[in-house]
């Protein structure tokens, strides 16, 4: 059960990297200032969760 | 907008997000790594791990302090711990206050002051849990972290669907897998909450501890509360410990450890090893779902309209009038209950008494608050000095 959890912990670290990594090119891709400002909030939670700290 | 003001304002969102971050993420990373600064008691000969009587436990979240309250004179060995649910802060307090300064004429008290440490770093700012609680001293303010009922999610994660509690295969739900007193006794490959409990059934072998108590609080809601939940084992203790406190000092209850009810110390220490256990409960109406703003002023006064509502409406298994449930007051029940329950094993075991003296009757620590109690770290050499 250990190795188990430890495997899906990992894939839910790689995931909320991968979607702050999908957040931070669509920062730099849109067009759209009201677009910037969403996806720079919902990126604080999935760093925060990357560097575990909350 | 213009590519290079649009640049310009890119930069200036991710700064202001940036700040964001660094403030709430300082917030979340000071709780985590917050010591509590304790005296070593008189009557502690020495202080170990968890990891020294389960060596997988090393370096983990999980492998806190094991204070050893020893009087060289052979008797029982018991084992006390708070900080089982950390949202419950007169357990950790009435234990520190016990190893800080008990003493010991006859036998050995084992006190743990954070029994799951990761529980104790993580709030739950959803209820709006404060992050820490201040206890006034003759020497300062004392400063606690305030914790929650499960286990970090940053140190166990994810949860099953459904926990089956080992080894009765019992369904609970998904996060008691993260909850201390579901997951007794304990597995050697389960997650950290589990190996936890399996690190202590470890320590009650390997130190023949003869009588174990777990400090609790309630929610004035709940029917278990103000009482002394005792394995059958242990009954007669309870018992006459409960009618011996009633009559003299607080009313407090005793109540058999449902056998069909499984992963709780109460039930569990009892069946998986040689100990006797007990689960005291206090009352502590922060933790009442009918309460009103959720602050520090509640967790400490434990005094509340909404919860004086509800037990106006006859909702409530204890009463609370204006005065609360003071922090005094719920740690002087602690302490007290414990002090008659040693008493009480030490009457019906004289080959194995528990003698514990010099601690603070209940009026004593009610009046004069738990301050009074609380060592001053300044005042003694560093090597007298453990941090929680």
């Amino acid at each position: 059960m250990d190795a188990i959890n430890w495997i899906v912990n990992l894939c839910y670290y790689l995931l909320s990297a991968f979607v702050a990594f999908v957040l931070i090119r669509n920062i730099f891709k849109s067009k759209k200032a009201q677009e910037i400002i969403l996806y720079s909030v919902m990126l604080i939670p999935f760093i925060l969760r990357v560097i575990h700290i909350k | 907008m213009s590519d290079k003001s649009l640049k310009t304002f890119r930069i200036a969102v991710l700064l202001i997000v940036a700040v964001i971050m660094v403030v709430t993420g300082l917030d979340f990373y000071n709780h985590r790594n917050y010591r509590e600064t304790v005296v070593k008691g008189p009557a502690v000969v020495s202080v170990k791990k968890l990891s020294d009587y389960y060596a997988p436990m090393k370096g983990s979240v999980n492998d806190t302090n094991v204070y050893i309250l020893d009087s060289g004179i052979p008797g029982g060995t018991g084992l006390i711990i708070g900080g089982t649910h950390p949202e419950e802060p007169s357990a950790n307090l009435g234990a520190e206050i016990i190893m800080e300064n008990a003493k010991l004429d006859s036998g050995k008290l084992i006190v743990v002051l954070r029994a799951n440490k990761s529980a104790s770093m993580v709030t739950r700012p959803g209820d709006a849990y404060p992050m820490y609680y201040e206890i006034p001293t003759n020497w300062g303010v004392k400063k606690y972290r305030m914790g929650d009922r499960w286990s970090s999610p940053l140190d166990s994660w994810p949860d099953p669907e459904v926990y089956v509690n080992y080894p009765s295969g019992q369904l609970l739900a998904y996060m008691d897998v993260r909850n201390f007193n579901r997951t007794w006794p304990g597995r050697t490959d389960g997650l950290i909450t589990e190996k936890t409990s399996y690190a202590f059934i470890e320590l009650i072998k390997k130190e023949k501890v003869d009588i174990f108590i777990d400090f609790h609080e309630a929610e004035l809601e709940y029917p278990v509360i103000s009482t002394i939940v005792a394995h059958q084992d242990a009954a007669d203790i309870a018992a006459m410990s409960s009618m011996m406190l009633t009559a003299t000092e607080f009313k407090i209850g005793m109540e058999f450890s449902p056998p069909s009810l499984h992963g709780l110390s109460h039930r569990e220490v009892g069946d998986h090893s040689d100990a006797v256990s007990l689960l005291f409960e206090t009352p502590e109406p922060f933790l009442d779902r009918v309460r009103g703003k959720t602050d520090v002023r509640l967790l400490l006064e434990g005094r509340d309209e909404f919860v004086m509502k509800a037990g106006e409406a006859g909702l409530l298994y204890e009463k609370i009038d204006e005065n609360g449930w003071p922090i005094a007051t719920r740690v002087a029940r602690q302490v007290a209950t414990t002090q008659m329950v040693l008493d009480t094993w030490s009457d019906f075991n004289p080959d194995k008494e528990i003698r514990m003296v010099n601690l603070p009757s209940y009026s004593e620590l009610k009046d004069n608050g738990v301050g009074k109690y609380l060592k001053d770290p300044s005042s003694v050499s560093k090597e007298d000095l453990y941090y929680e």
